[in-house]
């Protein structure tokens, strides 16, 4: 985290680049959340990287006028981990999709997160593979007919949010796109976290999976589905708050009438150290069709993954003294030769 | 056999040179007792040259030819330039061992078996029908029959009486035992291997005296025994003088990058994932972070040279290594960082292929996969290590071109050079390139309205700038999609691609002009045929030339450090000489490479047996060729 006294505004993150997103696409409307709050958190553009891999996501750095690399599929934490390893004066962030970030990419983002590099993940589910044009991908739900399954797709999707933590990430937060107050806390949370943070942003991709968040999004539906999680609140949600998320013997959880939960409705956390609590509460939806929470997960403070490394090398520096050539060369059994 | 009594006079003779080869099963220590020989011999002065060879298999089956490892040593009191090609004496611990080593014993050899080896179940497991010990299968070569085991277990009676050790820790000592009489066979002092031992087992005394008290009693049965009528000494080398050690080639490839992180003022990042034979590399630069080295074992080869993109562009030296397969998995990545212009090197310890292929063994065949192997075109500048100690050198080249041309680089080795040792004669650190000379961070705008243009180039190096994140007003964004000149913008416009390949192309090909005249070895000036290498061939064809200039054929020899670009003045070379010969241990790649470049007849000698090339399997080749000139 990077500040500085200037005040700067979203025109200092704008590029002089045209924005080639398809009109009416969520992603403009994350772009924009992003711009202003890291001029509002006194962010400075020359001391930020953004990192892409492929995807209609991952062209997001283009129109940051920040540093930038539009890595390729899904190694954007990869090479955003060794920078943030070399330069830990910098604010790394990585941009990645569904299908670049869960899909080509999984491996790479499991890793970054339970690391925990200090490194700010968004992740934009938009539960469709978008830049070729409408395929289905790892968070489309099962059944999901797009151009190649065109009879219905067989595989269980992934939740994002629950691999997060499944793997300890730090900070694990989820938004939805034109949501511009809570999205900016969410990010803004990221921001501030040293270590690794993951933001799952709904994401709205209107040309190939329109609608695909209206459970959360529309006007009649948005307040009966958004379960919100604020830290140190039971977990309530509905118009009038009717509904609660209570905690089951098995570990799970589940919703009731919140007159009759009385004290059993779990009252969020998210800096608990074990992650299960969070996780459990991950499991309330698979896709966001019905009740899905959104918010904070987990905010928890752990050892950071480039400062340790960087912290070993100090150290054997201390003990050892600056390394020296000639020393290392000549280390173990030497002998001369004489003219 | 074990005889008592002493014998007090025996003959040493003097030799040129030698060569041991110590053999046994994975688990009898046979690479740590060859290890020892040869720190013996480096001390004696003697240069030498040494060829592990072991089971990709941790712990192959006891017992079975599968399982035979062995480490072979060639020492000298001349400049050598191989691990030799057949040893004079072989050490057998087990009949696997004897079985698959035998036949390249020279006639007349001396063979140290380990009896107490030779019961049914190894000779079954052998392939042994009867036991060669007992018929005339050993008869043309001198033959020691020494209950090695039983000597070690009977030396180290003590220490079992005592509970320091039970009988299978005391018998894994055998191998000290076969040092201290081989050892003794060649004269040679034993305290640096007792130093050595104590410091290996700082941690377990117990462990150290018995290793030590073992190998002790190796060199007094040699001492005491009639069996062996013959010492023998190799006199130290006449090597240029100066401070040597040796060094393997992931160790020298290791330093070398240190010698290049100090001399450019960069600190090195390491990005790795492990993999035979490369993984050495990582571990030596792990022991080396006081100097500002952070290394990164990465989840896979993608991510590890993804995190060497992302801290070559925040401005570390930043290296991968891999073997061929997790080359292939890099490809995409090295295309990124060619049109990403950023400086970083992949070393490439190549193995025996295709796919997991040989892990342990040696091949030279991943040069078309380095030279053309990715997506699109997409040139990477390549230079080779000949030697283990050249690693060193080839290193700081590689670093050289990177940080003079931002470019990837990619250097090559093998497996050969990886593991083998040779004596290092040691650089003065102040003689090495100064690399801060080669590269400068842009600090300021350099556009003509005072902005920044990321691809605008060095107009003779065609270098583009290199602005780390951090600098105000030079904030950039770059990637994989075709560029524009000098905005560095995506651009999709037909010429200007075409343009932005030619200039990917010219970029690499510049770095040829920069580049110093081949050296060509023709001593006696009308050699007819030139000879061809590059990468760890050098020693044998050099050793070959020697052999065959003896005999009164002259032939040239060139050895090509540099493989991408190749040098301005090859095509010239090979034009003047009626024949051209170019070993590999490939089918013929860096042959095709020349003959497509150079339209000249290009002869291939090509071997792909996971071991380097033996100098007499060359001489062959070079005799066949001159059989074959027209009168
Ligand atoms: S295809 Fe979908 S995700 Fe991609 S830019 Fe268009 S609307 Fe956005």
């Amino acid at each position: 985290m990077t500040t500085n006294d200037a005040k700067l505004t979203k025109k200092d993150f704008t590029s002089d680049r045209e924005v080639r997103w398809c009109p009416g696409c969520g992603d403009y409307a994350i772009l924009a959340t992003v711009q202003t709050l890291l001029a509002d958190a006194g962010a400075r553009p020359e001391s930020t990287v953004f990192v892409s891999g492929i995807g209609c996501s991952s062209r997001f750095p283009y129109y940051m006028d920040t540093y930038g690399i539009h890595s390729i599929h899904g190694r954007a934490p990869a090479v955003a981990t060794g920078l943030a390893i070399a330069r830990p004066d910098l604010d790394v962030w990585v941009i990645t999709g569904d299908g670049d970030g869960l899909s080509i990419g999984g491996n790479h983002l499991m890793h970054a997160l339970r690391r925990n590099v200090n490194l700010n993940i968004l992740l934009f589910n938009n539960e469709i593979y978008g830049l070729t044009k409408g395929q289905y991908s790892p968070t489309s739900p099962l059944g999901s007919k797009h151009k190649s399954t065109p009879m219905g797709s067989l595989d269980r999707s992934i939740n994002p949010v629950s691999l997060a933590l499944g793997v300890e990430a730090t900070y694990v937060a989820r938004s939805i796109d034109t949501d511009r107050q809570h999205l900016t806390e969410a990010i803004s949370g990221a921001y501030e976290h040293r270590g690794a943070s993951f933001v799952e942003i709904y994401q709205n991709c209107n040309v190939f999976n329109d609608g695909a968040f209206m459970a959360l999004k529309a006007p009649d539906q948005k307040e009966h589905n958004q379960i919100r999680l604020r830290q140190g609140e039971p977990i309530t949600f509905g118009p009038d708050n009717e509904r609660a998320v209570v905690a089951e013997p098995d570990g799970s959880m589940s919703f009731m009438d919140t007159r009759e939960a009385g004290d059993r409705v779990v009252v969020h956390d998210a800096h608990r150290e074990e992650p299960t609590t969070a996780f459990a509460l991950s499991r309330l939806s698979h896709n966001p069709t019905g009740p899905t929470p959104i918010g904070i997960f987990r905010d928890v403070e752990r050892p950071v993954y480039d400062d340790m490394l960087r912290d070993q090398v100090q150290e054997a520096v201390d003990t050892k003294g600056e390394g020296q050539l000639t020393d290392l060369l000549s280390s173990g059994n030497v002998w001369d030769v004489e003219d | 056999m074990l005889v008592s009594g002493t014998i007090a006079t025996r003959t040493t003779v003097r030799l040129s040179n030698a060569v041991v080869r110590f053999a046994g099963d994975s688990g009898d220590g046979m690479q740590l007792a060859g290890d020892q020989f040869t720190t013996q011999s480096a001390m004696a002065g003697n240069d030498l040259a040494t060829l592990p060879d072991f089971p990709a298999e941790i712990r192959a089956p006891a017992g079975t030819l599968a399982g035979v490892s062995s480490f072979q040593l060639h020492f000298s009191d001349q400049d050598i330039h191989t691990p030799g090609d057949a040893p004079d004496v072989l050490v057998a611990m087990n009949p696997a061992a004897l079985m698959k080593h035998l036949e390249s014993l020279k006639p007349g050899g001396t063979l140290i078996v380990n009896s107490d080896a030779f019961g049914d179940r190894n000779l079954t497991k052998a392939g042994y029908e009867a036991n060669p010990l007992e018929d005339d299968a050993l008869t043309d070569y001198q033959v020691h029959e020494v209950q090695i085991t039983t000597l070690t277990l009977r030396a180290l009676e003590g220490h079992i009486e005592r509970g320091e050790l039970n009988k299978k820790e005391a018998e894994r000592c055998k191998n000290m035992l076969a040092l201290g009489l081989v050892s003794w066979m060649f004269s040679r002092p034993i305290d640096e291997t007792e130093t050595w031992l104590q410091t290996k087992f700082a941690s377990k005394p117990d462990v150290a005296d018995a290793n030590i008290t073992a190998l002790r009693a190796g060199r007094n049965y040699g001492e005491t025994t009639e069996a062996f009528v013959f010492t023998y000494e190799v006199k130290p080398a006449k090597l240029p003088p100066g401070r040597y050690r040796n060094i393997t080639g992931n160790q020298a490839v290791a330093y070398g990058l240190i010698a290049a992180s100090v001399r450019s003022g960069l600190p090195l990042f390491y990005g790795s994932y492990p993999i035979t034979p490369a993984s050495d590399i990582l571990h030596e630069l792990a022991k080396q972070k006081h100097f500002d080295v952070s290394t990164f074992q990465a989840e896979d080869e993608i991510a590890a040279i993804g995190s060497v993109i992302g801290a070559a562009f925040g401005g570390s030296l930043a290296v991968t290594a891999s073997s061929g397969p997790g080359i292939a998995l890099k490809t995409e990545a090295m295309g990124l960082a060619l049109v990403m212009e950023l400086p970083l090197i992949v070393v490439n310890v190549q193995r025996g292929g295709p796919s997991t292929g040989l892990p342990t063994k040696t091949e030279q065949s991943d040069l078309l996969q380095i030279l053309h192997g990715r997506n699109g075109e997409a040139p990477i500048p390549v230079v080779a290590a000949s030697s283990p100690s050249d690693g060193f050198d080839a290193a700081i080249e590689a670093a050289r071109i990177a940080l003079t041309y931002r470019t990837p680089v990619v250097l090559l080795s093998d497996g050969y050079l990886a593991n083998s040792a040779e004596p290092w004669n040691l650089p003065d650190v102040d003689s090495l390139p100064d690399l801060t000379e080669v590269f400068a961070f842009t600090t300021e705008p350099n556009g003509p309205d005072g902005e920044f243009l990321p691809y605008l180039r060095d107009p003779e190096t065609l270098a583009r700038p290199w602005a780390l994140p951090g600098t105000a007003g030079l904030e950039h964004r770059i990637g994989g999609l075709e560029k524009e000149a000098d905005t560095g913008h995506i651009s999709y416009e037909a010429g200007n691609h075409h343009a932005q390949t030619l200039l990917r192309h010219e970029r690499v090909q510049r770095i040829a002009d920069d580049l110093p005249p081949l050296e060509v070895e023709d001593p006696s000036g009308d050699a007819q045929i030139l000879l061809v290498g590059w990468g760890s061939t050098e020693g044998p064809i050099r050793a070959a030339c020697h052999e065959v200039r003896q005999k009164g054929i002259p032939v040239a020899r060139i050895h090509l450090r540099h493989l991408s670009p190749l040098p301005n003045d090859l095509d010239d070379l090979l034009k003047a000489y009626p024949q051209v010969l170019c070993p590999e241990n490939n089918m013929g790649q860096l042959a095709m490479h020349l003959r497509a470049r150079t339209l000249v007849d290009v002869q291939t000698y090509d071997r792909v047996t996971g071991q380097p090339f033996s100098s007499s399997e060359l001489v062959e080749a070079i005799e066949a060729l001159v059989t074959e000139v027209p009168a």
